[in-house]
């Protein structure tokens, strides 16, 4: 991505707050934690609320909030990145690691999606094989305590080396599906993979 | 949230980075000004989508952020962005402070597909801005008068001050002229002698006053700080607006107004 075009006067004042290994190209690191989402923030009453595996798996199973806090957690400290540009270092959950949903529920082996269904009509699609192997988990916390809503609480899809609009708010469960289709922003100009490091913002990128 | 699927056949294009040339600036406001920029390689965009601006320093560093832009798609072979200075910005400070006529800028764009209006959507509108979130509402209107649109609706405008209104000569000749169409201010720290109009932040009494007129079929476009977008959509929600018929695009970290 490198460019012949320089910018008359730009001399860039911010970059030394970017260790360059950890800020993909393009991104900037903020303190803060931006929210964005394409409507208002849905809320479901936890005894209402439960997560659900579906599609490509000999036993589609859902969990209650009460069972999915029985499930076996762990702390997380990732960097996230926003096709808004912002980056944000260091950031601490605690959530369910997609690996141990996915044991409970025997994936299918021509399975090589998933769709995450979300509070709100939301979607977005991953390979499998990026939600697996430690790299994705469902978070209800974060930075010690529950997950405020307009973060997406009370649980989030969290896969901290795609662009942050795959970490689906207020998700609900993942379909496994054979055949890769677009999501919501997938379907509207954003790129369908989004990998931050080769700058997969937009479609063609 | 209404999901618009990719059609059958459809084949994305590729946004490439475009070098735009500086073909005018004002200042809006204390804080704003809207840079008119001529691209070699202009194509319609959707009231509501952004462009992205690519800054490049001599040894190559980069910095990028997105813009909303402010002009109708019938603006044809350039577009006008309005950029509001922020204090510890990299890249606003520079637009703002060295950028001149005659200048050049990297972009790329028209982004984005959901925040978006066009006239064959009708109405009635309900559009609420919170500073500068204004932009990409004012792109709606613009098309909305270019594209002879009849869509009746209402612009909730929160400003802190009188000063700080952007477009207000054109919001005001908008509210002047039988368009169907109203502008209604609320300034919330410091209002004109004699300011009659509403005079704190956005809430349930001020949003139920204003949507009485429009009816429960609107479409709502809600743009600004974090904290306002929240309290409009979720209030909205709670007055019976379907959340598939109200859209939100925000800026600005949590908490911050």
């Amino acid at each position: 991505m490198s460019s012949i075009f320089q910018s008359r006067g730009f001399l860039g004042k911010r970059r030394q707050d970017a260790p360059a290994d950890r800020v993909p190209p393009g991104q900037y690191v903020t303190p803060d934690f931006p929210v964005l989402s394409a409507g208002p923030t849905p809320r479901t009453p936890l005894d209402r609320w439960s997560f659900e595996i579906n599609g490509l798996v000999s036993q589609p199973t859902s969990w209650s909030w009460a069972d999915f806090q029985r499930l076996p957690s762990r702390y997380f400290m990732v960097d996230i990145h926003c096709v808004t540009k912002w980056s944000k270092l260091d950031t601490h959950w605690e959530g369910v690691s997609i690996d141990t949903l996915l044991e409970a529920v025997q994936v299918d082996p021509q399975a090589r999606y998933v769709m995450a269904f979300c509070d709100g009509g939301y979607t977005t699609n991953i390979p499998l094989d990026e939600v697996t192997g430690g790299k994705a988990f469902v978070a209800y916390q974060y930075d010690g305590a529950s997950l405020p809503p307009e973060h997406g609480g009370p649980a989030r899809l969290v896969v901290p080396q795609l662009y942050f609009w795959k970490s689906a708010k207020w998700v609900r469960g993942l379909t496994l599906i054979e055949k890769d289709k677009p999501g919501f922003w997938e379907s509207l100009g954003y790129n369908n993979h989004g990998d931050p490091w080769k700058e997969e913002r937009y479609h063609g990128d | 949230m209404a999901i618009e699927l990719l059609k059958e056949g459809f084949v994305p294009r590729i946004l490439e980075w475009q070098v735009s040339t500086v073909v005018k600036v004002r200042q809006e406001t204390p804080s704003t000004k809207t840079f008119t920029l001529a691209l070699p390689n202009w194509i319609p965009h959707r009231a509501g989508q952004h462009y992205d601006v690519r800054l490049t320093a001599p040894d190559g560093y980069q910095a990028q952020r997105s813009y909303s832009i402010a002009s109708s798609p019938e603006q044809r072979g350039e577009i006008e962005l309005t950029i509001e200075r922020l204090e510890d910005g990299e890249v606003s400070t520079y637009l703002h402070d060295v950028l001149i006529l005659g200048d050049q800028v990297e972009l790329r764009g028209p982004i984005g597909g959901y925040f978006v209006w066009e006239a064959s959507m009708g109405g009635p509108l309900l559009l609420v801005a919170g500073g500068s979130g204004i932009v990409p509402l004012m792109a709606m209107l613009r098309h909305r008068q270019a594209a002879g649109s009849k869509a009746p609706g209402r612009l909730l405008y929160s400003t802190r001050s009188y000063d700080d209104i952007i477009y207000q000569q054109e919001l005001e000749k908008l509210n002047q002229t039988a368009t169907g169409f109203e502008v209604i201010h609320t300034l919330t720290r410091l209002q004109p002698e004699g300011w009659n109009g509403y005079n704190r932040r956005i809430d349930r009494t001020m949003l139920e006053e204003v949507i009485q007129p429009l009816g429960k079929g609107l479409i709502a476009y809600v743009c600004g700080p974090t904290a306002m977008v929240e309290a409009v959509a979720n209030t909205l929600v709670t007055l019976g607006i379907p959340a598939d018929r109200v859209r939100t695009e925000r800026f600005g970290p949590t908490g911050g107004v």
